[in-house]
């Protein structure tokens, strides 16, 4: 009798050879077989990306064109960005939103040229995003997946001076700036940004090059690779939520602390989807609120953690939480009622039954050190 | 040394049990940042959950290899748990039994029958 495989079948990227090559770990994650880690593992990649420059592979991650007779003006239709006032060469962070204002995904979307928007979104959940946005905006837009791109990361410190010598253009761009250059001999979409708290760009790269571009940036000494296990410490330590764990479709922006994504015009025209609960907590506030929490005792607070008052009462829920390796204690986020939400707020996380001391801690833990300004 | 299937190792030492993870589990696990040891006074059966070993992304249940007393615990671990992957089997250890039954150490995986465990994994 044949031999049936017991494990589903995942989905590969570009580089998921080239991550097997190094010796990384191989895990799913959004239905693709991604590296957790590499050889040298979660605890120096993190480091490392912090004081050099780190590349992650991103391809698992949804990359679209929005194309319509205006497509800035469509995608308002979805979100609560001020699309309208994106300028050429701009990307905005913000969210598709269900009717009852919870956050479906979250999302980049930027004008990097003359080609409608280019649009990231998460990997779990970009099957969903598409239909939705096919549908909500048949007849005025249409959205093209650019299944042919890989999509890489170069964070930290030495990012940019490593990205420059074979993009020299880079070094002109700020912080959430976006555009589509010529590098490695291919076309590349890239942005400054990122979601480890660190400077550094996105690239978007055609299929056939990814292995090339991806080895020849490892050729360089201040550049390792770095798995999902240490993006998911950077970006907890920068305070940014993730979906799937920090963000759902009950959750709205202004509980998740987002309330910079609904932008003064749209908040004034009440013209994106849950307007009225969304302006209704923008006046009176939220229910809950997500907070950053350190964890002053004992064990790393995981997703699920119970939050109580330091009476016991259970006040809140941690929705991702972990080690910090750069602070080397617990770090959380988690949601609790506004009245215990200020920083330095004292309460409890339940971690195998043991309440620990926690407090609540402004975000981000550790520094942003995005390059806003040339 | 003995071993389980869940990967701890025991060395016995009179009615004295050393207990710990082996040096296949705590590279499975990559960088231990914290361990939870158990409650000297404890009284544990084979199977119990009695240690906790976290890495940067998971927490893991260490199973007691065998049944006894806990007499002492390794409280090191709470200020240098990368101990447990610097020498897993010598200083990364968790815990000392007092042994109830020596048949059940002897009943486990000697180190060849380990690593042919392991081979099969």
């Amino acid at each position: 009798m044949p031999e049936i495989p017991s494990e589903k079948v995942l989905k590969v990227t570009p580089l998921t050879e080239a991550h097997v090559a190094l010796g990384a770990r191989m895990v799913e994650f959004a239905g693709y077989d991604m590296p957790v880690q590499y050889a040298e593992g979660v605890l120096k990649e993190h480091l490392w990306t912090r004081e050099h420059a780190g590349l992650f592979d991103v391809s698992h991650m949804g990359q679209a064109r929005l194309r319509g007779a205006d497509p800035l003006a469509a995608f308002e239709m979805l979100t609560p960005g001020d699309y309208r006032g994106l300028k050429p060469g701009r990307q905005r962070y913000s969210m598709l939103l269900n009717a009852e204002g919870g956050i479906v995904d979250d999302l980049m979307a930027a004008r990097p040229d003359d080609d409608g928007l280019f649009v990231v979104v998460n990997g779990a959940c970009k099957d969903h995003d598409y239909r939705l946005m096919a549908a909500a905006l048949a007849g005025q837009a249409e959205i093209e997946r650019l299944e042919d791109r890989a999509l890489i990361a170069l964070q930290g410190p030495e990012a940019a001076a490593a990205l420059k010598v074979h993009v020299p253009e880079v070094a002109t761009m700020a912080f959430m700036d976006a555009r589509t250059l010529k590098g490695f001999g291919v076309d590349l979409i890239v942005s400054r940004s990122g979601y480890t708290g660190e400077d550094g760009y996105e690239i978007s790269i055609p299929r056939h090059a990814a292995v090339s571009v991806w080895n020849t940036l490892l050729a360089d000494e201040r550049v390792k690779p770095i798995g999902l296990g240490a993006r998911d410490s950077l970006r907890l330590e920068a305070g940014l939520p993730l979906y799937g764990h920090d963000l759902d479709e009950g959750v709205s922006p202004i509980e998740a602390d987002l309330g910079f994504a609904i932008a003064r015009r749209r908040r004034e025209a009440g013209d994106f989807p849950g307007a009225a609960r969304i302006l209704r907590e923008l006046s009176n506030g939220p229910a809950r609120v997500r907070v950053g929490l350190k964890v002053l005792e004992g064990a790393p607070a995981r997703e699920g953690a119970e939050i109580t008052g330091e009476d016991g009462a259970v006040v809140g829920r941690v929705t991702s939480g972990g080690f910090s390796p750069s602070l080397r204690q617990g770090l959380a986020l988690g949601f609790v009622p506004p009245l215990l939400s200020d920083p330095g707020t004292k309460l409890k996380v339940v971690v195998r039954g043991k309440p620990q001391a926690c407090e609540v801690t402004k975000t981000p833990f550790v520094a942003h050190r995005y390059v806003r300004q040339l | 040394m003995r071993f389980t299937k869940d990967h701890e190792w025991v060395e016995l030492d009179g009615d004295v049990a050393t207990v710990g993870i082996t040096a296949y589990a705590a590279e499975q696990l990559g960088d231990v940042v914290f361990v939870e040891t158990p409650e000297v006074g404890r009284q544990v059966k084979a199977g119990d959950s009695f240690a906790v070993v976290e890495s940067v992304k998971a927490a893991s249940d260490v199973y007691a290899p065998i049944s006894g007393e806990v007499i002492e615990a390794n409280t090191g671990l709470s200020e240098a748990p990368e101990t447990v992957n610097a020498t897993p089997e010598a200083g990364g250890w968790f815990a000392r039994l007092k042994v109830a039954n020596a048949a059940e150490v002897e009943a486990l995986m000697d180190r060849a029958g380990y690593e042919a465990y392991l081979a099969t994994l």
